[in-house]
């Protein structure tokens, strides 16, 4: 058995007297695909924010890529990738420019971010498009590229906040086969969806309702705990039992 | 015959070399709710705008509720109920303050119309000293459909109501908009979700600016030419790829807990696939016949 | 009607809830006058001077008590030796020295008589008032002194400068009508610009547009509390303007009311103006900010003068409005002049506004772009 990318041990996190994250534990495995969902406002951003090394816990410990969350958030920053729907690329630059300004961020030489742009433009088919402005390139395309973009430092884990929202059904899924591709190569994914079908391509997933984690395990395991045919349905059934709906 | 609450013919917009619109002709029933779907950047906001009377089409005719969406375009304003895309209510204003505010615009008061806001409005009221700004993502749907509803429009027009909307809350409007349409108002939704679909009665998809498909949702099935076959297995994402290269397959997507896959009859059918997975080594594979849906159709649809 | 004023209240909501923007609005006439009013004051005032002279001389005498029962001057201290200036000046004990020649009183009468004037040069520009004001005073003793000793007979033709209405050279005269000119056209123009852009970006201008409240009255309702916001900071910087600056209101009260009103109109189309033609609030602060508060700065002569400027930059200063409403304001608050005077700016800054106002309200859409 692998070691945890993620360790996180009774996080709490709160905003005056609201509780946002609740006394939260959970590991995230090397290597696998751990969907992180929740309903609107049960604190699934909050959770990925503290994560991420962008905020800080009010209590709790863990560790995110070997890194204290309480003390090494500068360290976590740099050992992770960070992709999410709102903003993922500067659309007035190119393709080009993108990528060398990111992977100029995360540290890499010269010679590696052109070699890595050669590599991510052929592996996308983007070459031809290399000098386009981001800002006019189709959604799908935006997001594929932000997510290759993502990965330019190869971190050992990516955080995707809806990465496939309002993307066409298409794209949804070869999208997810690149996060699949990824995996494969051992990078942990921690993902949120909005899409339940997304759900069931994880490895793991967590199911947050008011700050707390509700439900953790696999599809499968969920789907025969629950009795419902998709993770649709246990979705619903879990989300569903909040009081004061 | 019933007139149509929507009626829109060859409508075209674009923003400079952009086409956002092409050609979009649609026909709503009134008392019906009807979806249009397709991803972000397909136009949908665009045709909302231009049927609300908020831009001007390049090209085309179109008519709501029998008025001209040119020349009438004063007279419309009274008679629709418009929520767009984002939030767009005056987050510093309170939700009594808001919700009166736009029963004052439209000349009427919420006490008038009071009925026919109660089932959702009753939910928020207890808040209705709160700012809009604090209210949690599915209070504030409710009180944008207040705000749309207040002055009993006889079409409501919503674009993108459920997007960034968990699954539960989705579900808890689109039971909010059955209970709408029976009071009479026929409903324009757009949705970038397809499986919201299945709950409109009729749809259109649109796809770059271009209606790909329209129908009832049974319609845009039936319309499906090839026979859909549903695979189940272990080690899913490489039966993908050893699918995908098989003799006659000709495609084959992930959908949720199990692969999608259109086929050649001539060349192959389901004991063929079940036969090269078991020797690929894919023991317990499920393969059977399916019904395709509409995220299917869509697929197909827009690749033609 | 009723839509009409349901928009004004909401309109005044906005403001009220906007802590910032309300305080910024109400602070900053203050703060400006303030900081326009003490911090960059070149002007004289309770100047300390030392004198180094003969007191057995009656015209030193004479000469020193004209310094010290001016208003402005005030004698604090007397040197035997015009060496010791320069540590007075370095303890900063004083703001000027007059030192009187050891026969002043004798070689007056020849027309010999001389005393020097010594400022502090550290502060090359106030030294500049202050000793061209004590050269003010010394002369005019000069004058006086000759015609009663001399018996008429003119010794010396030495012009004597005096500056009418500002003798003090107060510039507190110079940046109230200035910092009038500023404020107004501020809260005018760049918050009712902001207002309507912000309705823009948030998209509940599409819900305003949707419903069939008419455009106008949306424009209008906006326009209402900004103007009074503006009518309240009008009358707190002439508060503040007349008992802590002791500026004079010479002129009509109601004449400088009417020409505030007609400037605040200007400004409001202005701002609308913007906001019609800007996408988003940056481009609307960013005009606001280059286009309308950097001009007025420069032409409104809170800085530099007009009159010495480029031809080119003075026809440009011309389309300026707050540049006739700083003129009117002068004219009305200082010199004290009547409606015939300021007749014609005044019609200037009604045509200004009217054509604004006609353009901006015809060229906000009924649609999205």
């Amino acid at each position: 058995m692998g070691r945890n990318t993620v360790e996180i041990a009774h996080l709490t996190k709160k905003f005056g007297d609201f509780t946002a994250v609740d006394n939260i534990s959970f590991n995230v495995r090397d290597g696998e695909i751990f969907g992180f969902l929740g309903a609107n406002g049960a604190g699934k951003t909050t959770a990925m924010r503290i994560l991420c090394g962008l905020s800080r816990p009010t209590s709790g410990e863990g560790t995110v890529a070997g890194y204290d969350i309480n003390t090494g958030q500068e360290k976590i920053k740099r050992h992770i990738g960070y992709m999410c729907q709102k903003f993922s690329l500067y659309p007035d630059l190119t393709v080009r420019e993108n990528i060398r300004l990111f992977g100029g961020i995360y540290g890499l030489r010269d010679k590696e971010i052109r070699r890595k742009t050669d590599v991510m433009l052929d592996m996308l088919g983007m070459q031809t498009e290399r000098d386009r402005l981001a800002g006019a390139l189709p959604l799908g395309w935006k997001q594929k590229l932000a997510f290759s973009i993502a990965m330019i430092h190869d971190p050992g884990i990516i955080f995707l906040d809806e990465p496939t929202g309002g993307v066409d059904p298409e794209t949804r899924r070869t999208f997810w086969e690149m996060i699949y591709d990824a995996a494969e190569k051992g990078t942990t994914v921690f993902v949120t969806t909005h899409y339940m079908d997304e759900a069931e391509y994880c490895d793991r997933v967590s199911v947050m309702v008011d700050g707390r984690i509700a439900a953790l395990d696999t599809p499968d395991s969920l789907k025969a705990e629950y009795g419902a045919e998709n993770m649709d349905e246990v979705f619903r059934i879990i989300v569903g039992r909040r009081p004061g709906l | 015959m019933d007139m149509n609450a929507i009626e829109i013919e060859g409508i075209s917009k674009s923003y400079g070399s952009v086409q956002a619109l092409r050609d979009i002709s649609l026909q709503v029933r009134c008392g019906e709710i009807f979806g249009l779907i397709g991803p972000d950047g397909a136009g949908k906001t665009t045709l909302f705008r231009i049927m609300t009377t908020l831009m001007l089409p390049d090209a085309g005719r179109g008519r709501v509720s029998g008025l001209d969406i040119v020349e009438d375009f004063a007279l419309i304003r009274r008679t629709i109920g418009y929520m767009p895309g984002r939030f767009s209510l005056y987050q510093d204003l309170t939700v009594r303050e808001n919700l009166e505010y736009f029963a004052t615009l439209f000349g009427t008061t919420v006490r008038d119309n009071y009925e026919n806001i109660k089932e959702i409005y009753s939910q928020i009221e207890p808040f209705g000293d709160r700012r809009a700004g604090k209210l949690s993502g599915g209070m504030k749907q409710k009180l944008a459909l207040c705000c749309a509803l207040v002055h009993r429009p006889s079409v409501l027009f919503l674009d993108e109501p459920t997007t960034g909307v968990d699954a539960v809350s989705r579900k808890d409007f689109w039971n909010m908009l059955a209970r709408i349409k029976a009071s009479g108002v026929t409903i324009f939704v757009s949705t970038p979700y397809m499986d919201e679909a299945a709950l409109c009665d009729r749809l259109a998809l649109i796809r770059d600016g271009v209606i790909i498909g329209a129908g009832t949702p049974r319609e845009i099935v039936s319309g499906f030419p090839f026979r859909l076959l549903s695979v189940k297995g272990d080690r899913m994402y490489r039966l993908l790829k050893v699918l995908r290269d098989t003799d006659g397959v000709i495609s084959c997507f992930s959908f949720g807990d199990s692969h999608h896959l259109t086929y050649d009859p001539a060349k192959t059918d389901r004991e063929k696939i079940l036969g090269i997975l078991t020797e690929a080594g894919f023991g317990g594979c499920i393969v059977k016949e399916i019904e395709p849906g509409i995220e299917d159709c869509f697929m197909w649809l827009s690749k033609r | 009607m009723k839509e009409f004023a349901a928009s004004v209240i909401k309109e005044f909501r906005h403001i009220f809830r906007d802590r910032r923007t309300i305080l910024i609005a109400m602070v900053m006439p203050v703060v400006q006058i303030i900081l326009f009013g003490f911090a960059v004051s070149t002007e004289v005032n309770d100047v300390r001077v030392v004198f180094c002279g003969d007191l057995s001389d009656p015209a030193v005498r004479s000469a020193v008590d004209r310094i010290d029962n001016n208003r402005y001057l005030r004698i604090t201290g007397r040197l035997y030796n015009p060496a010791g200036i320069a540590s007075v000046f370095r303890r900063n004990e004083a703001d000027a020295a007059v030192c009187f020649d050891r026969d002043f009183g004798s070689s007056i009468v020849s027309g010999r008589a001389s005393a020097r004037i010594i400022g502090d040069g550290s502060d090359p520009n106030t030294a500049q008032m202050i000793t061209s004001y004590i050269r003010g005073v010394l002369q005019s003793e000069q004058t006086d002194f000759s015609v009663s000793f001399a018996g008429g007979q003119q010794m010396s033709m030495t012009p004597v400068v005096q500056l009418m209405y500002n003798p003090a050279m107060k510039s507190s005269y110079n940046f109230v009508p200035g910092v009038m000119g500023l404020i107004l056209m501020l809260i005018c123009s760049m918050m009712t610009a902001v207002s309507i852009v912000r309705e823009k970006e948030t998209g509940t201008l599409e819900l305003l547009l949707v419903s069939p409240v008419k455009p106008l009255w949306i424009i209008v309702s906006k326009m209402i509390p900004y103007l009074a916001l503006s009518v309240v900071n009008f009358t707190s910087i002439l508060l503040l303007a007349h008992y802590v600056m002791e500026v004079p209101v010479n002129g009509s009260l109601l004449l400088l009311s009417v020409a505030a009103l007609v400037f605040m109109v200007t400004s409001l189309a202005l701002g609308l103006l913007i906001s019609v033609i800007s996408p988003n609030q940056r481009t609307a602060l960013l005009i606001c900010g280059m286009g309308l508060t950097m001009p007025v700065m420069i032409f409104s002569g809170i800085i530099f003068p007009c009159e010495s400027m480029p031809a080119v930059l003075q026809w440009f200063s011309d389309i300026i409005p707050a540049k006739w409403f700083i003129i009117i304001v002068k004219k009305v608050m200082i010199q004290g002049d009547g409606l015939a005077s300021v007749s014609g700016e005044l019609a200037i800054l009604s045509g200004m506004a009217a054509l604004l106002l006609a353009v901006s309200i015809k060229s906000f859409r009924t649609r999205l772009q």
